[in-house]
């Protein structure tokens, strides 16, 4: 292992409970930074959930969590406000600002929040918008786009502040089939480069491809964890020899 | 530091409960009529002739675009004018339907232009005639999906109804204006009364969730 | 018996209008602001701001704009304050608006995709940001169409303050009805008034209305 021992995302003992639901039933989790997990699992065994705890979108009720050292104080605005800038997030349906252009859609966090000149901003977002294929999208508005090249737009602006961890929510699952590609492409290329990824996702062989270990969960809790072949190969309990069954993996 | 009297205002409580008898009567009447107007203007202006749609239209247009103390008034001391004298009370519940009927006719309209297609055309099929697919298929559903709004409008016509007492209709705020001038206790009577307006309002809101889903359209 | 004749009684309303005029602007202008006061304080979640401004609003929304008229010109009285028609129905307006404004737009801010709260807060915007780049302009173009809407009603509301003794209007039709002996026709230009005020802005939030659904897709 390298100089560091912690991973850059910690989490320990995690619990999340909905009402009487406990959603999150004690999580243990280390990345290590440049790793790329994949985190599968039946809808409801709280995988989104863990995803939405380390950028602070949900609460957490019992455990620690803390990115690059830094505990997460959901209290503390100054603290989330400087954890979510290192720690990016993809999601499901989007969510680009209808009422933006896709450049400005790009610009927007790092001029308030990084305060950079429009000048430099827009140069940035012209170079993330190249890098995700979109060059010529710049002044485009987001209805007049696809859904693979919003999600990618998407992805261009959460890289505009310059994440070290990138939380990817279920992103293909809302999109056509034949527009999976161009996004996995995209993420592909990430993970290639060492970004640190997160990813909830439904596309096995994807999962299969590009990550260095596969997270399965059941009810709430981690129930098996490790490299591709060990998970897809060689299943150790029946949850996720029925998992990868019911799925075509 | 203001002395309020209070106990001279509440000890004309039979007054009070008068009023609010007229009050809650008033809205009774023009709720049951209005919201039938409503529904029959709302029909009109979907599957009327095109002359009977223009009648509607002007009228509704006309009422929601006046307010009602000068509808009130053009009842009450305009007809007299041509001839026709109508009591205050009778004024205050044409001026009451006539108002409700107009906004009732916009609201239950949009209830029924969102029926879907499908539901129709199953009526059809079942050779139900224009009137039945209409009062049985139609409009239940369609005054469910708007009853908020139908609520909201008959709780508005009744806070409206106080500028009856105007007229002299022994309806609340005529109640509060009487008991005002013999007391000499503005502030006081008219609190008094408001708070009874409020109370009647969040009632009334009450009373009509419940009785639509139990009477009018099913849950 | 001096003879009026029908240009006569609609020189007089018209002059009267002025005041209806005025009095519409102040207290939607008032209240929009005292309404975006309150929401923000609602958005911000201040302590007790859910509470205290969900009673404000339940309080204008639940009682007669008459009472509330009454209130303002006999309890501002009360403080010793000597209290014209105007300052009364002002007040009371303003306040009245700023009930329906706020619950209005809340309404709007609500509209507003669940999911553009979370792409914003994970972009690390704060809130105020949040409301002014992201948020902001979605509810306003919403917006628009009821809160023109509302102008009508407010412009409705004034007519009201003729009750208190106010000169707009509503009082004017009465004085000139009482001068003329012709309530028919003093009654029937008054209506007409109001609606030549009240119809172009209610057509105009109609036709805003249909604008922002063909815009969505």
């Amino acid at each position: 292992m390298g100089i560091d021992e912690t991973g850059i995302v910690e989490i320990q003992g995690l619990k999340k409970r909905f009402g009487t639901n406990e959603v999150l039933k004690g999580i243990d989790l280390s990345v290590k930074r440049g790793e790329v997990i994949a985190i599968i699992g039946k809808s409801g065994s709280g995988k989104s959930t863990l995803l939405r705890c380390i950028n602070g979108l949900e609460v957490f009720d019992e455990g620690t969590l803390s990115v690059d050292g830094n505990p997460l104080l959901h209290d503390d605005k100054a603290a989330m406000r400087t954890l979510r800038q290192r720690v990016g997030m993809i999601f499901q349906g989007f969510n680009l600002f209808p009422h933006l252009s896709v450049g400005r859609n790009v610009m927007l966090a790092p001029t308030l929040v990084k305060k950079r000149d429009t000048a430099a901003a827009a140069e940035q977002a012209r170079k993330l918008l190249a890098r995700v294929g979109l060059a010529e999208k710049f002044d485009a508005q987001p209805d007049q786009l696809s859904g693979g090249q919003q999600q990618r737009v998407a992805i261009a602006r959460a890289l505009a502040m310059e994440p070290a961890v990138l939380l990817c929510d279920e992103i293909t699952s809302a999109l056509d089939p034949e527009l999976v590609g161009e996004v996995l492409r995209v993420v592909e290329s990430l993970a290639i480069e060492g970004m640190t990824l997160l990813m909830v996702t439904h596309e096995m062989s994807f999962a299969r491809k590009v990550s260095d270990r596969l997270v399965f969960m059941h009810a709430g809790r981690i129930h098996e964890m490790g490299p591709p072949e060990v998970i897809f190969g060689n299943p150790q309990t029946p949850e996720l020899k029925q998992f990868l069954s019911s799925i075509d993996a | 530091m203001i002395a309020f009297d209070f106990p001279v205002v509440l000890a004309e409580w039979p007054l009070l409960a008068k009023g609010v008898a007229a009050t809650l009567a008033l809205t009774a009447v023009s709720a049951t009529v209005g919201v039938s107007l409503g529904v029959a203007c709302a029909w009109a202006r979907l599957h009327g002739a095109p002359w009977l749609k223009a009648i509607v239209g002007t009228y509704v247009e006309l009422i929601r675009n006046t307010p009602f103390i000068v509808q009130l008034f053009f009842l009450f001391f305009g007809l007299p004018g041509i001839g026709i004298r109508l009591s205050p009370e009778v004024a205050s519940v044409l001026a009451m339907v006539v108002n409700l009927g107009a906004y009732a006719a916009e609201i239950v309209r949009a209830g029924i232009a969102t029926t879907p297609r499908g539901q129709i055309e199953a009526a059809q099929s079942l050779a139900l005639s224009e009137m039945q697919v209409f009062t049985r298929v139609v409009l239940p559903p369609s005054l469910k999906r708007v009853w908020p709004a139908l609520v909201s409008q008959i709780i508005i016509v009744m806070l409206g109804s106080a500028v009856c007492g105007q007229i002299s209709t022994p309806e609340l705020s005529y109640a509060a204006n009487l008991i005002q001038s013999r007391s000499f206790r503005a502030f006081e009577a008219f609190i008094v009364a408001t708070l009874i307006y409020l109370a009647l309002s969040m009632a009334l809101r009450r009373l009509l969730n419940w009785a639509g889903p139990r009477f009018i359209f099913g849950k | 018996m001096v003879d009026f004749s029908l240009w006569d009684i609609f020189r007089n309303l018209l002059l009267a209008a002025r005041w209806t005029v005025l009095l519409s602007l102040i207290a939607f202008i008032g209240g929009g602001l005292v309404g975006i006061a309150l929401l923000i304080a609602r958005i911000a979640r201040l302590r007790g701001a859910d509470t205290l401004v969900g009673g404000y609003v339940q309080l204008f929304q639940g009682t007669p704009l008459l009472m509330q008229l009454f209130l303002a010109y006999f309890g501002l009285a009360l403080f010793g304050i000597n209290v014209s028609p105007w300052v009364a129905a002002a007040l009371a307006l303003t306040l009245y608006t700023s009930a329906f404004l706020t619950e209005i737009w809340r309404g709007c801010v609500n509209a507003v995709n669940k999911g553009q709260w979370e792409a914003s807060t994970a972009l690390a915007l704060s809130l105020s940001e949040q409301l002014r780049y992201v948020i902001g302009p979605q509810a306003l173009r919403v917006a628009v169409p009821p809160t023109v809407g509302f102008l009508v009603q407010v412009i409705k509301g004034t007519a009201l303050a003729s009750v208190i003794g106010f000169v707009e209007l509503t009082k004017a039709g009465t004085m000139i009805t009482n001068a003329t002996f012709r309530p028919f026709t003093v009654y029937a230009c008054l209506a007409l008034m109001y609606f030549a005020l009240c119809y172009p802005i209610s057509a105009w939030s109609k036709s805003l209305e249909k604008k922002l659904n063909h815009g969505h897709r």
